[in-house]
C-alpha cells in the first residue's frame, strides 16, 4: 500500500525516470546538432519547441476536436462493451457463440474501415471518427468485461450457492466486483486506442482543423516542426488520457492488487 | 435431541453415460448429534469433501438421504441453516475484512447497523480485532481463514462445515489454529465435521473421528476421542493423545490394506 509521500520522496521515486527522458532529449538534440541532420527528417527538440510556441493555438484547437471525437467514441465504445457483456454474462450459449467472433473481429484492423466511415457519415462529420473510435474500443472492452464476469473463482460461486442465493445476488456481489479490473483494463487499452482511431481516421480525410489532417498537411508542406509540435500534443494527450483512466482505478477499486 | 446430521445408505457415484464410473462414496451412514466434532479423515480420493458437501447439498448423492436438522440437506441449505469454510479462505479481495464477515448477513437482509456490530463480535471472537478495515491480501493466510470462520459463524449457524480449513498453513499455525477452533466451538456451542488429513488434528480437535478409505470411499472405523477439556498443549503431549493417534493410523492402514 503507497503511503503518503513527501514531495522529496517522490521525486526520488520518479528519478530513474525523469533521468531517461531527460537524457534522451539532450541526446537527441546533440546529435541533430552534431550530424546537421536536415529538417525535414527530423528537426531537433529546441525548434519543436520554437514552432509549438508559435502555432499553439492552432494545435490545440485541431487537438481539441480530435480529443472530443476520441472521448465520445471512447464513452460509446466502452459504454456498449460493457452493456453487451453484462446482456451475454446471463446466457452462456449467446456468450459462447459470441466470444470467438468477437475476438476474431479484436483483431482485425479496424482502422482500414475508416475510407468506409468517412464515406457513411461524410468525412467532415465527426461522426465518421466516432464511428471508427467506437468500433475499436468496443470489442476491447466486451471481450475483458465477459473475462471478468466468468473466471471467478470457483470456490466463490459454491459459497454463494451456500448461501442459496439467486443469480442476479452472484453477479452483483461476485461477478460485477470481479470484472472491475478486467474492465479498467480493458479501459488503459482503449485510452491509447482512441485517440490512434480518431487521429488516423482523420489522414483519412476530415475538417482542416483537427489534429490528423494539421500534421498531414504541415507534413506535405514541409513544415515538419509544426508536424512534430502537433504530435507532440498528441502523445500529452494520449498520456494524459490514460493517467486519468489511472487515477480513476485507483480510486474505485484501492482493493486491486496489482494497482501501483 | 434430534440429530444434526444422519447420512442414510449414501452412495455417490460420478461420471457414467460414457465416461468411466467413480464411486466416491459407498453405503455411508453416520449419524452426528448436537454439539459433536466430527473429523473425517483418508487418504486423498477418499471422498471426505465430497461426503461433507452432500451434506451441504453442494453434492448431491447418487442414492440415500442426507438429513440435516431434520429436514433435506436441500431444505437447509435454503434456510441457511450451516456455514462453510474451504481449504483456501475465499474471501472476497474487494471487501475489507469486516465487510467479508457482514456478507452473508448482508445476503440475509440483516439492517447494516446490526450486521456490523454482529461482524464485530465475530471478528472479536478470532481475535481479528483492529483489522475490520484490512483489505484481505494485507493479512497473512492464518489470519484470512480466521476472516472465513468469522463469515462462517457470522449468522450463527448451528452446524459449521470445514473442509481442510488449515491445510495450507504451517504446523504451528496449524496447532494454534486447532486450539483457537476449539474454543470457539466451546463459546459458540456449534455442531462441526472438519475435514482433513492430519491425524493429530483430527484427534485433538473431535469428539470422534471418523476414518474413510478410497476406491471405493467409505467409512472403515469411527474412533471415540475420549481427551479431556480443556485441550491445550500439553494434552498433544499426553500419552492418551498418542494412543489415540496410533489406534487412527492403525485405522487407516488397516482401510489401506483391505483394498489392496
Amino acid at each position: 500500500m503507497t503511503m503518503a509521500q513527501s514531495p522529496a520522496q517522490t521525486l526520488a521515486r520518479y528519478a530513474p525516470q525523469i533521468t531517461v527522458f531527460v537524457a534522451v532529449v539532450i541526446a537527441w538534440e546533440v546529435i541533430v546538432r552534431a550530424l546537421n541532420i536536415p529538417r525535414f527528417l527530423l528537426p531537433a527538440p529546441s525548434v519543436i519547441v520554437a514552432a509549438l510556441i508559435a502555432t499553439f493555438g492552432t494545435v490545440i484547437e485541431s487537438a481539441w476536436y480530435t480529443l472530443r471525437n476520441a472521448l465520445l467514441g471512447f464513452l460509446i465504445g466502452c459504454g456498449a462493451g460493457i452493456a453487451v457483456a453484462l446482456a451475454t454474462a446471463r446466457w452462456a450459449t449467446v456468450r459462447e457463440g459470441l466470444l470467438p467472433v468477437a475476438i476474431a473481429v479484436n483483431s482485425i484492423p479496424i482502422i482500414a474501415f475508416a475510407p468506409i466511415t468517412n464515406n457513411w457519415f461524410g468525412s467532415n462529420n465527426p461522426l465518421s471518427k466516432v464511428a471508427i473510435v467506437v468500433l475499436i474500443t468496443f470489442f476491447p472492452t466486451m471481450i475483458n468485461t465477459v473475462r471478468g464476469l466468468t473466471l471467478v473463482e470457483p470456490a466463490k460461486l459454491e459459497l454463494m450457492r451456500s448461501y442459496a442465493v439467486s443469480e442476479l445476488v452472484v453477479l452483483t456481489k461476485v461477478r460485477i466486483p470481479n470484472a472491475l479490473p478486467y474492465v479498467f483494463n480493458a479501459f488503459k487499452v482503449c485510452s491509447a486506442l482512441s485517440l490512434i482511431g480518431a487521429i488516423v481516421a482523420e489522414y483519412f480525410g476530415g475538417p482542416r482543423k483537427s489534429l490528423g489532417v494539421y500534421i498531414l498537411q504541415e507534413a506535405q508542406l514541409f513544415r515538419f516542426d509544426n508536424a512534430w509540435a502537433a504530435i507532440i500534443i498528441a502523445s500529452v494527450l494520449g498520456i494524459a488520457f490514460y493517467l486519468v483512466v489511472l487515477a480513476a482505478e485507483r480510486k474505485l477499486i484501492p482493493w486491486h492488487v496489482s494497482v501501483d | 435431541m434430534t440429530p444434526v446430521v444422519t447420512l442414510t445408505n449414501v452412495n455417490k457415484v460420478f461420471g457414467g453415460g460414457g465416461r468411466p464410473q467413480t464411486v466416491a462414496l459407498k453405503d455411508i451412514n453416520l449419524q452426528i448429534e448436537p454439539r459433536e466434532f466430527i473429523s473425517l479423515i483418508g487418504p486423498s480420493g477418499c471422498g471426505k469433501s465430497t461426503l461433507l458437501r452432500t451434506i451441504a447439498d453442494l453434492v448431491p448423492p447418487s442414492s440415500g438421504e442426507v438429513v440435516v436438522n431434520g429436514k433435506s440437506a436441500h431444505q437447509a441449505r435454503l434456510n441457511r441453516e450451516y456455514g462453510m469454510v474451504f481449504q483456501a479462505p475465499v474471501l472476497f479481495e474487494w471487501r475489507t475484512v469486516l465487510h467479508n464477515v457482514e456478507l452473508p448477513l448482508e445476503i440475509m437482509g440483516v439492517p447494516k447497523k446490526e450486521r456490523e456490530q454482529r461482524a464485530r463480535e465475530m471478528l472479536k471472537l478470532v481475535e481479528l480485532q483492529g483489522f475490520e478495515r484490512h483489505y484481505p491480501w494485507q493479512l497473512s493466510g492464518g489470519m484470512q481463514q480466521r476472516v472465513a470462520i468469522a463469515r462462517a459463524l457470522a449468522f450463527r449457524p448451528q452446524l459449521l462445515l470445514m473442509d481442510e480449513p488449515f491445510g495450507a498453513l504451517d504446523e504451528l499455525t496449524r496447532e494454534r489454529m486447532n486450539a483457537e477452533l476449539l474454543r470457539i466451538w466451546h463459546e459458540t456451542k456449534t455442531t462441526v465435521v472438519f475435514v482433513t488429513h492430519s491425524i493429530p488434528e483430527a484427534v485433538f480437535l473431535s469428539t470422534r473421528v471418523v476414518v474413510m478409505s478410497a476406491r471405493p470411499g467409505r467409512i472403515t472405523a469411527i474412533i471415540p476421542i475420549d481427551l479431556p477439556y480443556p485441550r491445550d498443549v500439553e494434552t498433544r503431549e499426553s500419552p492418551r493423545f498418542f494412543e489415540l493417534v496410533t489406534e487412527v493410523r492403525e485405522a487407516l492402514r488397516r482401510g489401506e490394506e483391505r483394498m489392496a
